[in-house]
């Protein structure tokens, strides 16, 4: 007997005879015919019983080491009430597969729909679609929207503020497509728009911003739908949804896409993922969007319905035509994301996201007094600020002496931008989970280092 | 068996044209229309806008399958049929009446059928 | 936007439509530092979000009651063909919740994260040894990702060899949607292959089709039939002489673990889907995980960045390729919660384990195989591996009856339908794949319930029409979602 194969022996034998074979090797014939049976053990340990497993799988667990976390760039700590990991990890919801069957799956297509409803209220934006893999690969189906809508385009201008692991995305669909990304400049940590209108040039399909920034910074996009517009592109902006509680949302600067991740409402950082992307369009861009969308309708009787809809723009059956081959998404994080917002309501959310907002100011306000280079840039920001340190070292310095106090001061810039010019900035994240305590303790420390 | 009509040109990616001097109509035959099932949706093509013949002009859903309508005829668009935004299914009711877009200043290709030769076609399909 | 519903036409009202003015799910503390000056007017959002007013106790009823409207593996045999919709252990959902990987950043130091790196850099090993390839990434996060990925990292491949003539992908009609899709996302042109009389590639059509334009070929072993590509040595030499690669969907791997490994077949590309063969759930549509591991050549060119191990010091670190690496393909690292899950899997099974489960998989369909035989005509029939393809035409011509009327009939019977009209080559398609989790009396009960929806279909063809007539609702009016879409509240 294995784990997890009810066969008893018997049965097995019953079923071989059924069959008309003599052994279950017999049911590989043809793959032994063709040449391809492997003819020895794989080299694999042999199975493990439940707590053997466990025993090494905690022992994994426990070689990681958990700070007091100020890191951010992309994977942030907020708090997760109880109830969502407990309703979404219901069995229903986490071991069915897409819901193809309507009439066995509203409850999943209603969650959807819900879900899909909360990214529009959020971002201002007419349609959502029920996910993306995450907010990085999200950017690059951005860019895939827009070079499908406009004919004959083969261009997408980056900002360059944006997180560089999306650009780094955006630049592996373009690689060896003969579509092209440009970068657009930035100035003191954000977008310099002098160069904008000659970057969309007659090839331009889209401008793809993000604000919150890579460095936290708030991005002013006023005039930019416009000058897009103008030109005959597309505008996308990539947006934490925590923070469309208090900055305006995509729809409020004129964008045609909203895409970002999702983590922040509710997902646990689990080193990376699984996290969600969101994107939502336009009314008239419904068509072209990527993914799964539920509708509403009614069943034979007259009652509301939900049923997965639009499906002609999807891979299944437009196949090589199909702007996206994207097919599961992330259908339990988003269920993940609606459950949390339901249980904050608006109000909660736009506390989470002003706490944030507010202990993220007093963090910096701190280190600034400090003497520290804290947020110097023009331009405001929401929960997450950069700190510019004197060289290296002193860097290196100050997050070691916080790690040996318990505490992930920040992420070093080059992690993301893999630039050795960015080794002597810090970004720090601050979320509505710290305390002032830990706060002040991160100031203490600081206060020692900067002497 | 796909109604076909007199008087009209055809091609092998079932759509029909209606060659008026340098003018022309063109739309879906009852062929495509019966094979895509009901149909939900139609995007229609900028006006003003050119196309060569063979270029793909516009798009035609049904909730199971998805078709883009190839040009038979190069030109300049003049007319698109906006009914069929609202009311896509027109095109189930009366492919024939119900063209897609209208085209000026029109490049013919010899290759197109007449109704004889798009029902001749027709046969070797089945 | 939406219409309205008289309250009995409305089975589960959303939670935004029973909000109560000022209730509330979930309460901070009280701000414990000076509030921060407003945010700038320029940047302030002016509008609001509607969302649900509703108290933790709503909340939870709300999401209750849709989940019993929500049929999972945990509640019966789900017969889904290509989808391998096996038993999630329980153990998995542990391991993945274990504090120590849940609330890791992906960012901390790699001092600080050596389980996360060792549990990683382990999968992809076993997975390399699994497929027979050298390295891999574990970036892609669903299957069609990993197909994307892959075909990315030939691409790149291609383009470091100036070979950039090499611009078709050859794929089966039979092939998954998503084949054709990736191909085209990464600027391939989609040349199809047929399928012989056996449902197999047809190699005389194989041969007209290889030339220096070709990059590669994408298949599936077994195919979307069920079937082993036994020709599979020599369409493998027939590319590579060409100059082109084999591109492996691994959707059907669940048929062939420890029994024979895509690398001896040939191919040199494989992308694997951890929510299908290695037990991780499906989460109602994601989050999967879609690893791709390739042959030598290739590894240069995979997503960065890539995972080492360093024997003198004991560690494991990232290690950033910029020069050939394809770039990234994901935000992080990868779907890491679900990598745990795999990883657990295979602990638990092991070498011996997955081999039995790839056997015993093979065993369920060929058994469910034989006994549907004799109800229905199997699509392409012999020896089938993990799954199989029954054909109803005969009987849509005979009585009405679709194949679709007898999926819904599956339901009134607690099975889930399998796949339906897929693949596309094969008239009023049912696909069948039972998964080793399967017993013996699951599978009878399913193959009666099918013979007597075939009575059914005769006797009663329009109680079928009318099926299911057990669920919360009766079907559905796709075409009304469709022409005049609802898709918000
Ligand atoms: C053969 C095949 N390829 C690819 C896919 C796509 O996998 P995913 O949904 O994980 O992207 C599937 C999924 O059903 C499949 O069956």
């Amino acid at each position: 007997m294995y784990s997890y194969i009810p066969h008893t022996e018997q049965e097995t034998r019953a079923m071989l005879d059924a069959i008309g074979v003599k052994s279950l090797e017999d049911l590989f014939s043809d793959v032994k015919e063709a040449g391809c049976l492997l003819e020895r053990p794989l080299d694999i340990e042999k199975g493990r019983s439940e707590e053997q497993t466990l025993d090494i799988i905690r022992g994994l667990a426990a070689l990681n080491i958990k700070g007091v976390s100020f890191l951010g760039a992309g994977s942030y700590d907020h708090v997760i009430p109880s109830a969502v990991k407990s309703l979404s990890s219901l069995p229903a919801f986490s071991t069915a597969y897409t819901p193809y069957q309507p009439e066995i799956s509203q409850g999943v297509l209603e969650a959807i729909f819900e879900y899909q409803s909360l990214i529009c209220e959020l971002t201002g934006m007419d349609v959502s679609n029920a996910s993306l893999y995450d907010g990085a690969s999200a950017a690059a189906e951005a860019a895939s929207l827009a070079i499908a809508d406009k004919r004959k385009s083969s261009r997408v201008v980056l900002s360059g503020t944006m997180h560089p692991f999306a650009i780094q995305c955006v630049k592996t669909w373009a690689l060896g497509t003969g579509r092209e990304v440009v970068v657009l400049p930035e100035k003191n940590g954000v977008n310099d728009y002098s160069s904008l209108e000659s970057l969309l040039d007659d090839s331009a399909a889209a401008f793809i911003a993000q604000s919150p920034n890579r460095y936290g910074y708030l991005e002013d996009f006023t005039g930019v739908a416009d000058l897009v517009h103008s030109r005959k592109c597309l505008f996308a902006i990539s947006s934490d949804p925590l923070s469309l509680a208090m900055q305006k949302s995509q729809a409020e600067w004129g964008a045609d896409i909203a895409f970002g991740d999702t983590q922040v409402l509710g997902i646990p950082m689990g080193f990376g993922g699984p996290y969600c992307g969101y994107m939502a369009v336009r009314q008239d861009l419904m068509r072209k969007i990527p993914g799964r969308i539920v509708g509403q309708t009614v069943d034979t009787e007259g009652r509301r319905a939900f049923v997965l809809t639009l499906q002609a723009r999807e891979q299944h059956i437009k196949r090589e035509r199909a702007t996206s081959n994207i097919c599961s998404n992330e259908a339990l994080c988003s269920l993940t994301n609606v459950i949390y917002a339901s249980l904050l309501g608006w109000e909660g959310l736009k506390e989470a996201s002003s706490q944030s907002y507010s202990k993220a100011h007093y963090l910096a306000a701190g280190l600034k007094e400090l003497g520290y280079c804290a947020g110097a840039g023009l331009a405001p920001f929401w929960c997450e600020f950069p700190v510019v340190f004197k060289s290296p070292e002193k860097l290196e310095e100050f997050t070691e002496e916080m790690k040996r106090n318990g505490i992930f001061s920040g992420v070093k810039l080059s992690r993301i931008t893999l630039d050795r010019k960015d080794d002597s900035t810090l970004l720090v994240a601050v979320t509505e989970k710290r305390t002032r305590e830990q706060l002040d303790r991160y100031l203490a420390i600081a206060k020692r280092e900067a002497r | 068996m796909s109604k076909v009509i007199e008087g009209l040109k055809y091609s092998k990616d079932h759509e029909w044209v209606k060659v008026d001097g340098t003018d022309a109509t063109v739309g879906i035959t009852d062929h495509a229309q019966d094979a895509l099932g009901e149909i939900v949706y139609v995007e229609l093509p900028e006006v003003d806008s050119q196309f060569a013949a063979g270029d793909d002009i516009a798009d035609i859903e049904s909730v199971k399958a998805a078709s883009e309508i190839i040009t038979p005829i190069g030109g300049t668009v003049s007319e698109v049929n906006s009914e069929l935004d609202d009311s896509p299914e027109l095109v189930n009711e009366d492919c024939y009446k119900n063209f897609v877009y209208k085209m000026r200043d029109i490049e013919v290709p010899s290759d197109l059928m007449d109704a004889k030769g798009y029902e001749a076609y027709l046969a070797t399909l089945k | 936007m939406m219409d309205e519903f008289a309250p009995d036409m409305i089975i589960e009202p959303l939670l935004v439509e029973k909000a109560v003015a000022g209730r509330r799910g979930y309460l901070f503390p009280a701000l414990d530092v000076p509030a921060a000056p407003a945010l700038d007017s320029r940047y302030a959002r002016t509008g609001s979000a509607r969302l649900p007013e509703a108290s933790e106790l709503d909340t939870v009823r709300h999401f209750s009651r849709l989940s019993t409207m929500a049929y999972g593996v945990d509640y019966g045999f789900y017969p889904l063909g290509s989808c391998t919709m096996k038993y999630n252990p329980k153990v998995n959902e542990e391991a993945a919740s274990l504090d120590g990987f849940a609330s890791v950043h992906p960012l901390q130091d790699e001092d600080t994260v050596q389980g996360s790196l060792a549990l990683m850099y382990r999968t992809i090993e076993d997975l390399s040894e699994l497929v027979g390839m050298k390295w891999g990434t574990l970036q892609g996060c669903a299957g069609a990702h990993g197909e994307y990925t892959g075909l990315k990292t030939i691409r790149t491949y291609f383009l470091h060899r100036n070979e950039m003539n090499r611009n078709k992908i050859l794929i089966p009609v039979s092939a998954h949607g998503t084949n054709p899709a990736s191909a085209s996302m990464n600027g391939f042109e989609v040349v199809q292959v047929a399928s012989d009389e056996r449902g197999l590639v047809d190699i005389e059509d194989l041969k007209s089709k290889l030339d220096e334009t070709v990059a590669g070929i994408m298949l599936t072993n077994p195919n979307t039939l069920g079937l082993f590509e036994k020709d599979i040595r020599k369409i493998a030499s027939l590319v590579h002489e060409a100059g082109g690669l084999l591109y492996y969907d691994g959707a059907n791997f669940n048929a062939l673990m420890g029994m024979a490994r895509p690398g001896d077949m040939g191919f040199d590309v494989v992308h694997l889907n951890l929510h299908k063969t290695f037990s991780t759930p499906h989460g109602g549509g994601g989050p999967g995980s879609g690893p791709v591991l390739v042959k030598e050549e290739l590894v240069p060119y995979l997503p960065q960045p890539d995972i080492v191990f360093h024997k003198s010091t004991g560690r494991y670190a990232f290690k950033w390729n910029p020069k050939t690496s394809c770039g990234k393909v994901s935000g992080f690292w990868g779907n890491f919660l679900v990598i745990v899950r795999a990883y657990t899997y295979i602990l638990c099974m092991g070498s011996d384990g997955l081999k039995a489960a790839s056997q015993h998989a093979v065993l369920n369909a060929n058994y469910m195989q034989a006994a549907l035989r004799k109800v229905f005509p199997v699509a392409y029939d012999g020896l089938c591996k993990h799954e199989f393809v029954l054909t109803l035409e005969a009987m849509k011509e005979e009585t009405g009856v679709s194949a679709l009327d007898l999926a819904k009939g599956l339901v009134d019977m607690g099975i889930h339908p399998p796949t339906m009209y897929f693949p596309m080559i094969v008239h009023e398609a049912l696909m069948f794949e039972p998964t080793e989790s399967e017993s013996k009396d699951t599978l009878d009960h399913a193959c009666e319930a099918m013979k007597s929806l075939k009575e059914t279909a005769y006797s009663d063809p329009e109680a079928l029409h009318n099926a299911p007539c057990t669920a919360v609702i009766t079907r559905v009016d796709e075409v009304r979602a469709a022409k005049s879409p609802v898709v918000r509240y």
